[in-house]
């Protein structure tokens, strides 16, 4: 069952200044697997994953992937490490395509022997990808070629997460992926979320609906002020404990 | 239930007929600029006699020649969201510097390779400033080294212009080749430079992710620091190349070449249909926009309109130009609803 476990924090602790966001936190990632985590507005769920995928760094604690120490100073160390987040506000590019999204800062490009930046954008192959991608996990948008400021907030959605799944090898983030979708979108998200977990990864997720959670998720980690006070299996009959863990009644 | 089964399709196709006209609304918005140019040139030919003639239009495409040039680079700028104030003053210093070479040591490869790395440095300066010095905007960076350089040109100078440029500068800034002029040449060689390194290499994909979205960029492992950095260094070549053209023409080094240049080149960018939000636009936007105020300092010259007038109405075009953008990007939030509505 250890060999499941591919990410483990262990006594993590973040200060901004006096404010204590992350109290000696532990957790654990497996793969394959839903973890959600909970919590109410402030508890640390977006300082905790900001910490995990580069954004912030831990004061002290540790990181472990695939139990080896890591410390994980960028987003780009995160995303070496196999770690794909999908944020908030999914952090696309409006002005992009959905190609052009899914590769912006690792662009397949050649020759090798020129700097980076000066290499020549492989086109033909980023959008050939992208669009075996949106197939395989069924996503449907107006048109490939179109920028994703024209595209709905289930499509741009869809685009974010798809977008994770290329590159995630290891563990997918998602924070709040249905908070501003209507029924049918969110649905979408959730077949894809299920998805992302049928390929192997560790997924964790942050939301505020439990109906998903206990729909997908196996484990349950529930922070209140920066601290972990629970962490259970999330059935149908224990919703309501959940709830009250998460407000502190 | 029978009714709402009813009422979904004739929804669902008057949401289609609205998006259709939002789209045929935004298209017209993008080919609006090519569009007006087009009509200027039909109107001014029957305006004036001498508007549609060989030799206004290749005076046209000489006086246009510095704003085009120093135009591309300011778009880059603005593409990042940035704004370049200093590349006016950016092109006296280099201009004087130029001709305090040339006058030194009568070296052409010099005189150019000065202007050039004046322009530069100055751009290398305004980025760094922007990026490590944590400045919120651009705006003041380059406010500050407009005033810097045109001082230190003006210092440098004693005030004066100095005259004297190399034969093969004076031909670049003002000789022809059968009656196309020299800079023309120079202007297109920089434009499809730059075309080439903004839509197929990853530095130019690198600079519409900065613009679009800056703090998704950093997310994205984009190096922003260097490409913003890179763009101003762009901005500031420009200049200098602009530099070498105009003291070409006049024969001269000056500090006070380049007055008001940052209007015109911002206002090409602009009223070509590149957005100040970041992100959008091409090349080819900053190139109509400058031939746009060409043709129209041009016509009202010849139409012997004051010229006072001249700013005036650039500065009413500049309006109409940001309101067409604003106009656009509102057309594509009600598209993007309007999607939305019809997949619910």
């Amino acid at each position: 069952m250890n060999s499941d476990i591919v990410l483990s924090i262990t006594n993590a602790t973040k200060r901004f200044g006096p404010v204590l966001a992350l109290n000696d936190i532990s957790l654990q990632a497996r793969r394959g697997e839903v973890l959600a985590l909970l919590g109410d507005n402030g508890a640390g769920k977006s300082t905790l994953i900001k910490c995990i995928s580069g954004v912030h760094q831990i004061d002290e604690g540790q990181i472990t992937i695939d139990g080896i120490a890591t410390s994980i100073r960028s987003p780009v160390d995160a995303r070496a490490a196999g770690i794909e987040t999908v944020y908030q506000d999914l952090a696309l590019f409006d002005n992009l395509t959905p190609a052009q999204n899914f590769y912006a800062g690792r662009e397949i490009a050649g020759p090798s022997w020129l700097p980076l930046g000066l290499r020549f954008l492989n086109s033909r192959r980023m959008e050939a990808e992208t669009a075996r991608v949106l197939d395989r996990l069924k996503v449907i948008l107006p048109s490939k070629e179109a920028t994703v400021a024209l595209m709905s907030g289930g499509q741009r959605q869809a685009v974010a997460v798809a977008r994770a799944s290329v590159f995630a090898r290891k563990v997918v983030i998602l924070d709040e992926p249905t908070a501003a979708l209507g029924l049918r979108e969110a649905r979408k998200v959730l077949d894809l979320v299920a998805q992302l977990r049928a390929e192997g990864n560790a997924v964790i997720l942050i939301t505020h609906n439990m109906e998903h959670v206990t729909e997908l998720a196996s484990r349950a980690i529930v922070l209140r002020q920066g601290r972990k006070v629970g962490e259970i299996i999330p059935s149908k009959t224990n919703q309501q404990e959940l709830v009250s863990m998460i407000v502190g009644a | 239930m029978t009714s709402t089964e009813e009422i979904k399709p004739a929804k669902a196709a008057r949401n289609r007929e609205s998006t259709g006209a939002l789209s045929l609304w935004l298209n017209l918005l993008s080919v609006g600029p090519i569009a007006i140019l087009v009509v200027l040139f039909v109107l001014l030919s029957l305006a004036s006699p001498h508007f549609l003639t060989p030799r206004n239009l290749s005076n046209i495409l000489a006086q246009t020649a510095v704003i085009a040039i120093v135009a591309m680079g300011q778009h880059l700028v603005i593409l990042t969201r940035g704004i370049d104030l200093s590349v006016g003053s950016n092109l006296a210093l280099a201009t004087v510097t130029g001709a305090l070479v040339y006058q030194a040591t009568g070296s052409t490869i010099l005189t150019i390779l000065t202007m050039l790395a004046s322009g530069a440095a100055v751009g290398a300066i305004n980025g760094m400033v922007y990026v490590f010095g944590r400045l919120p905007h651009p705006f003041v960076i380059t406010l500050a080294t407009l005033s810097i350089a045109k001082g230190t040109a003006l210092e440098l100078a004693d005030g004066r212009a100095i005259p004297g440029m190399p034969d093969a500068i004076r031909f670049l800034g003002g000789g022809a080749v059968l009656g196309i002029p020299a800079s023309f040449f120079v202007v297109a060689g920089v434009a499809l430079l730059l075309i080439v390194m903004a839509r197929t290499m990853v530095w130019g994909r690198w600079i519409y992710a900065v613009g679009g979205r800056p703090e998704a960029a950093v997310r994205m492992g984009i190096p922003t620091r260097a490409v913003l950095i890179s763009t101003y260094v762009i901005a500031g070549l420009c200049a200098g190349i602009g530099a070498v053209l105009l003291a070409g023409r006049t024969d001269a080094g000056s500090p006070l070449f380049g007055n008001l240049l940052e209007l015109d080149t911002i206002a090409a960018v602009i009223i070509g249909g590149a957005s100040f939000l970041g992100g959008r636009g091409h090349i080819g936007h900053a190139l109509i926009g400058a031939v746009m105020i060409g043709v129209i300092r041009n016509a009202l010259n010849l139409l012997n309109v004051d010229i006072f007038f001249q700013l005036i109405a650039i500065g009413i075009v500049i309006v109409l130009a940001v309101e067409a953008d604003v106009l656009r990007t509102y057309l594509e939030g009600r598209v993007r609803t309007l999607r939305a509505a019809r997949l619910q």
